[in-house]
């Protein structure tokens, strides 16, 4: 079994621990890390018995994933206090979300940006107190700026002076440019209000915006991280109405999809329908168990594919072409100055 | 990846891969002493930094856990030290189990001395000519504070002298080659002696802490706790990252061991100092 497939069996089957050797542990944690799974691991195996080396490689992993879990708290606070004069609750998103409802999806799990949805309408004055509060734009170039106002589903990245922390300010959780238009204002209208002026989304809009984050937008990569989390989210809040729910976010391709190869990967309790994989479904899996036991990447041709096509689903041609076609000026130009 | 190692130093397990046999047989040559690692907590890969820097001028690149995203490729001749380099990378950003801070360590008994300092401030030729006379070499890089106990975990990774250093080594210990033009200038690895790797699971109690300057004249003052403080948080890599413990750890250690300023001019006057505010404890 390659260490990718070993890692995977291991989230699902915890009890499988007590048959590693230690080389193949030293494989598992180096992908694990790669995948930023470890922490998510270290829960998963917090009981079983495994070696005391590799344990002590889990403790650190899981005190890790403690204190990112407290940071992510109190930069959520933050944000919710920046904006406390717009009179919105901000909607956390991703693993903020999780660990901010203190759900399994959060245990252990990496947290980096602050991700939060607001009405499109507060966007210009949320990004006005979050400058007067300390952040500051992470990019200064005019076509970049440009490019996210206009077809992006978030402002430009703001990063906190002192804290050095990111927040991205979604109004919806796609590109404007990409072929779904999920409903927003629907995810805003039932979100479920958490203390402290902050909530998130409700079950089923979780599921879809995180189906939407793997199969609708980006090139797969962290995807045995993300197919994860939509594992834990089913787990712990079943299925029902989640394919109306799609399919009113015109997302039900994408959830297909992740309900699949949530249960193909992960052994998710799914309704039948989708517990068989399509032939296209296996390409996926093939793209999300490309890397070795030393943590690289491997099959490049698969993720080349899955990189042209995280840009082709962006964007229609036209617009890409254009964009490349300015972003690779920018770029010469810029390497002839230097 | 076609070569490898797995070496064990104190608490941390290392794999190191390769796509060239040689950085794997010198750190083998140099390691000689070190068990082989079970597992491994984190795994460096030296590999080629493109297809044709594999056999045409081979340019290093290190990798692995953690990377620098930025790092220059180093020649192939440098392989050992870009080992050297990837191991205290993935401590220096991985590892959250102890409070890592930059020091050399040596001890008598189990009662230990923490030297802390900037590159180039002499900790470890100072903690090299300690260990000639009797002090167990416990590392000169990273300091591992339990952060439970206090207690000083042993990390002997091989020092690496540079420069005018290299001549300091003595003749009866085991040296990887002698590296001439890295971005560091002359560079060679000093195993440390077989006790302080026999030793390497035994911790230590931090008894006093030293800041090091090298090429001073000889000064001794004593450090005011909030100037200890903000010392051992610039010295420390993971710190901030381990939040609450973090603090905890180094408040700790700030309040329990006292704490000295060092110039020195030279090794001599260095280790004579060491030794009498050592006596004088």
């Amino acid at each position: 079994m390659r260490a990718a497939e070993t890692l995977v069996a291991l989230l699902r089957s915890p009890e499988r621990s007590a048959m590693l050797a230690p080389e193949t542990w030293t494989e598992v944690v180096c992908v694990a890390r790669a995948e930023t799974l470890l922490g998510t691991l270290a829960h998963r195996l917090d009981g079983p018995s495994v070696p005391v080396a590799v344990q002590r490689a889990l403790d650190g992993a899981r005190a890790e994933a403690a204190e990112v879990r407290r940071t992510a708290l109190w930069e959520a606070h933050r944000v919710a206090r920046a904006l406390a004069p717009l009179g919105k609750t901000v909607i956390l998103l991703k693993g903020s979300a999780f660990v901010a409802a203190g759900l399994a999806a959060g245990q252990g799990r990496g947290i980096g940006d602050c991700d939060i949805l607001l009405p499109r309408a507060s966007l210009d004055q949320a990004e006005q107190l979050l400058l007067a509060a300390g952040w500051d734009w992470l990019k200064s170039d005019p076509y970049d700026d440009l490019y996210y106002r206009r077809w992006m589903h978030e402002l430009p990245p703001l990063v906190h002076g002192e804290r050095d922390r990111m927040v991205d300010v979604h109004h919806t959780i796609l590109p404007l440019t990409a072929r779904p238009r999920p409903d927003a204002a629907a995810m805003i209208a039932d979100a479920v209000p958490l203390e402290g002026g902050l909530a998130v989304l409700c079950h089923t809009d979780m599921l879809v915006h995180a189906a939407a984050h793997l199969f609708a937008d980006g090139d797969l990569s962290g995807g045995l991280r993300n197919l994860w989390d939509i594992h834990a989210l089913v787990e712990e809040g079943g299925t029902q109405g989640l394919e109306d729910r799609a399919r009113h976010h015109g997302l039900s391709a994408a959830m297909g999809r992740a309900m699949r190869l949530s249960h193909a990967l992960y052994g998710t309790d799914v309704p039948e329908p989708w517990r068989h994989l399509t032939p296209l479904d296996r390409l996926y899996r093939r793209r999300m168990m490309a890397r070795n036991g030393w943590g690289r990447e491997r099959r490049p041709l698969t993720r080349l594919g899955f990189y042209i096509r995280s840009h082709l689903i962006r964007m229609p041609l036209p617009l890409l072409a254009r964009h490349l076609w300015i972003k690779w000026r920018k770029r010469r130009a810029a390497a002839a100055s230097e | 990846m076609r070569h490898r190692i797995a070496l064990r130093v104190g608490l941390v397990g290392f794999r190191i891969g390769s796509d060239w046999r040689a950085p794997i047989a010198a750190l083998d040559a140099l390691y000689r002493d070190y068990p082989r690692a079970d597992f491994a907590h984190y795994s460096v890969r030296l590999e080629a930094a493109s297809l044709a820097r594999r056999w045409l001028r081979p340019a290093v690149r290190t990798m692995g856990d953690y990377h620098l995203p930025d790092a220059a490729p180093l020649a192939l001749a440098h392989g050992l030290l870009a080992a050297e380099m990837g191991m205290n990378l993935q401590v220096a950003l991985g590892h959250r189990r102890h409070l890592l801070l930059h020091a050399a360590v040596v001890a008598r008994g189990d009662r230990a001395i923490l030297m802390s300092g900037v590159s180039g401030a002499g900790k470890s030729t100072l903690a090299l000519l300690l260990s000639q006379r009797g002090w167990r070499f416990l590392g000169d890089e990273f300091a591992l504070i339990d952060l439970t106990t206090g207690l000083a975990h042993p990390f002997p990774r091989p020092i690496s002298l540079k420069n005018e250093s290299v001549a300091l080594i003595p003749p009866d210990r085991l040296t990887g080659p002698l590296l001439s033009g890295t971005p560091k200038g002359e560079v060679r690895h000093v195993a440390p002696d077989a006790a302080a790797v026999a030793a390497m699971d035994e911790p230590a109690r931090p008894a006093l802490m030293i800041f090091p300057r090298f090429g001073f004249p000889l000064t001794l003052q004593g450090m005011a706790p909030t100037e200890t403080f903000v010392r051992l948080t610039q010295a420390s890599t993971n710190y901030v990252a381990l939040g609450e413990a973090g603090f905890r750890a180094l408040t700790r250690l700030r309040a329990e061991v006292p704490a000295v300023a060092l110039d020195y001019p030279d090794g001599e006057a260095g280790v004579a100092a060491v030794e009498s505010i050592w006596s004088a404890l």
